[in-house]
């Protein structure tokens, strides 16, 4: 087990470092940089040459990347030219807003998701279980773009909720969590009823195949009765094809939070790295990149822990 | 109910199919012609009975701005303006164009038709998400049919990279990738720009299943005769290989379709896609972007609702239970 969460580590290891090499290199390569996004066309060539030696940007690729190299190591990340600020100042907050936003999406799903698929899997007919199936069959239609259009419609209609950002200037100390999660409400909503969806259609397709095995109807033959065949027996065998899904699910969390977050204004990491990309601020870009890449490292390790804890076979 | 459900997909996607060949004569008017008098303009009912209970043939109220700091119109009931049917190579216009247009879903801030914007952006939108799909289509078969043909280190190699490209979040892949390129190119440039990137995010699902395919029919008896009797592997792999993965092709591709709508639409929406005045799905919901759109504009937002209707209708016209769609 050991052994094995230390290989994962050093995958995720070179995971980071690809992508942010990646992203480094290929932002360079643009046309365009910082100076003549933020100067405009009209600077003089000594001011942009001025400002480019300030930045470092009159280095070569090779010697700029191994510079960020050499400091990358020590854990210095370099210089947002955009913010003026170091690199490792920014992201931290940026990344723990989208992580806040991420994780409330997938509690939000699997509590919504898996009880309903559960639900409408083990009945074939039924109002309920008919009103399930044709609400997911709507939302998979609706990816978070839609969604969070589509709920921030409703709040600016209702005004039952804040339309975008994350706080209320006004409101400080102990109501300051409520005003968060009043604002999160939207964005959360938005990224995770996409993915119920999904995750209720799986667990639905989970339970009515484990129904349809003979240690079900010898378990049904022996007397107990059908709802406590499908909550309890029959759940752990459904579990196992939606836990191997979790491991894809992250990718698609960070997607989702994208658009999600560029709408209702939610200051989270990729309107971040949005912003960054578009003033080519290449530091920056190559910090967001990796630390999409380490959200990307612990979702994978962490939804194959839950895989070996609903399926023995996958532990080896 | 089973079967209900998908002739309605069906039906939604042959409509959708049919307003993008008919778009120049549906759309009342080009993307780009513009009514300053009518700016947010709200959209025009047709009409059967006036105010004193005559009955008519279809007309309309001409808007009448009552005030130009909010926008805020009303109808001029004392003019009635008879629809013009099959004339000038359009279904239906107004008879009155220049004064009284006929504004189905209304106007835009720059006072442009929204109606028109949307059948003619549905060319651009849809013809993307299947352009890229192809191109996802003609990649993954490739790399899947090479790598499952091939096996051993090519195989390897191959499905270790789709691997890594597949657990990338493809909405920072495509932005990683359109952002470096220069902001403003021309419509078509991003079109094909556009494609090339959602097909190389979108191709390793077809990749990985294509190998497992083709990894199982190259055992087969008929495989091993073409084989014997002296076909190349790009004769075998090509003629007899491949043509056994086009179910498997034909539901991903339903799948892609939807993802790449979808991711079109939030580049351009971010001022990544296509450049003003194109009209995509995109463009217009970041024309949209912004809190009078939803309090006061509400036509504005058709394209999402386009956009919802289209990707229902495909995932209902196979009877879809998974969803690509937020892979992108």
């Amino acid at each position: 087990m050991i052994a094995y969460v230390v290989r994962r580590a050093l995958v995720a290891v070179l995971l980071v470092f690809a992508v942010s090499s990646a992203s480094l290199v290929l932002t360079r390569l643009a046309p365009g940089d910082f100076v003549t996004e933020s100067l405009g066309t009209h600077a003089s060539r000594e001011a942009m040459e001025r400002m480019r030696e300030r930045y470092g940007l009159n280095k070569s690729i090779a010697q700029q990347y191994r510079d960020w190299l050499a400091a990358a190591v020590r854990l210095d990340f370099g210089y947002s030219l955009q913010y003026d600020r170091p690199v490792r100042e920014l992201i931290p907050e940026r990344a723990a807003n989208t992580a806040i936003l991420a994780v409330t999406a997938l509690g939000l799903a699997t509590v919504i998701g898996l009880p309903l698929g559960v639900l409408s899997g083990s009945r074939r007919s039924g109002a309920l279980a008919a009103l399930v199936r044709a609400a997911s069959v709507v939302l998979l239609s609706m990816p978070p773009l839609l969604t969070s259009l589509f709920l921030v419609f409703v709040a600016a209609r209702t005004g039952w909720f804040p339309i975008g950002g994350m706080s209320s200037a006004a409101v400080t100390g102990g109501g300051a969590l409520l005003d968060l999660v009043h604002h999160l409400v939207v964005p959360a909503a938005a990224v995770g009823l996409p993915l119920a969806a999904m995750l209720e259609r799986l667990q639905a397709q989970a339970t009515t195949d484990v129904i349809g095995e003979p240690f079900v109807l010898a378990t049904l033959a022996r007397g107990v009765p059908y709802s406590r065949v499908v909550w309890r027996d029959a759940l752990k065998p459904a579990l196992r094809p939606v836990a191997s899904v979790y491991g894809l699910i992250v990718g698609t969390l960070l997607s989702g939070s994208f658009a999600v977050e560029v709408i209702t204004a939610w200051p989270g990491l990729g309107k971040l790295m949005l912003d960054a990309l578009r003033a080519r601020d290449v530091f920056l870009v190559a910090g967001c990149a990796g630390t999409g890449a380490i959200f990307l490292a612990f979702g994978t390790l962490f939804s194959d822990l839950i895989l070996g804890l609903v399926d023995p076979r996958a532990r080896e | 109910m089973r079967a209900n459900s998908r002739t309605v997909g069906i039906a939604i996607v042959s409509v959708a199919a049919a307003i993008v060949f008919a778009a120049p004569a549906l759309a009342p008017r080009p993307i780009d012609a513009r009514f300053p008098g009518a700016l947010n303009a709200p959209p025009t009912v047709p009409h059967v009975r006036d105010d004193d209970g005559a009955w008519h043939a279809p007309f309309i109220y001409p808007w009448t701005l009552a005030n130009r700091l909010e926008q805020r119109y009303e109808q001029d009931r004392s003019v009635r303006v008879p629809l013009a049917w099959f004339e000038n190579g359009h279904v239906v216009q107004s008879s009155d164009e220049t004064r009284a247009p006929l504004l189905w879903l209304g106007t835009d801030t720059y006072g442009r038709d929204v109606f028109s914007r949307l059948v003619f952006g549905a060319r651009v939108s849809l013809g993307l998400a299947l352009a890229a799909a192809l191109g996802s289509m003609i990649i993954g078969a490739l790399v899947g049919g090479v790598a499952g043909y091939a096996g051993g280190i090519t195989d390897d190699v191959l499905m270790r990279l789709t691997d890594f490209v597949m657990v990338l979040p493809g909405m920072y892949v495509a932005l990683a990738l359109r952002a470096v390129l220069p902001l403003v190119l021309p419509a078509e440039v991003v079109f094909a720009l556009l494609a090339v990137i959602f097909a190389v995010v979108g191709a390793p699902f077809i990749a990985r299943g294509v190998r497992a395919i083709v990894r199982s029919e190259r055992t087969l008896d008929y495989a091993v005769a073409a084989e014997a009797l002296g076909a190349s592997p790009a004769r075998l792999l090509i003629r007899h290989l491949l043509p056994s993965t086009r179910g498997f092709m034909a539901v991903e591709i339903t799948l892609l379709v939807p993802a790449f709508i979808v991711a079109e639409a939030t580049l351009s929406y971010v001022g990544l896609g296509f450049p003003d005045p194109t009209a995509s799905w995109g463009t217009m919901l970041r024309d949209a972007s912004n809190i009078r759109a939803f309090a006061d504009f509400p036509w504005l937002l058709s394209p999402a609702v386009a956009m919802f209707v289209v990707v229902l209708g495909l995932n209902l016209a196979v009877q879809n239970q998974r969803a690509h769609g937020t892979i992108l």
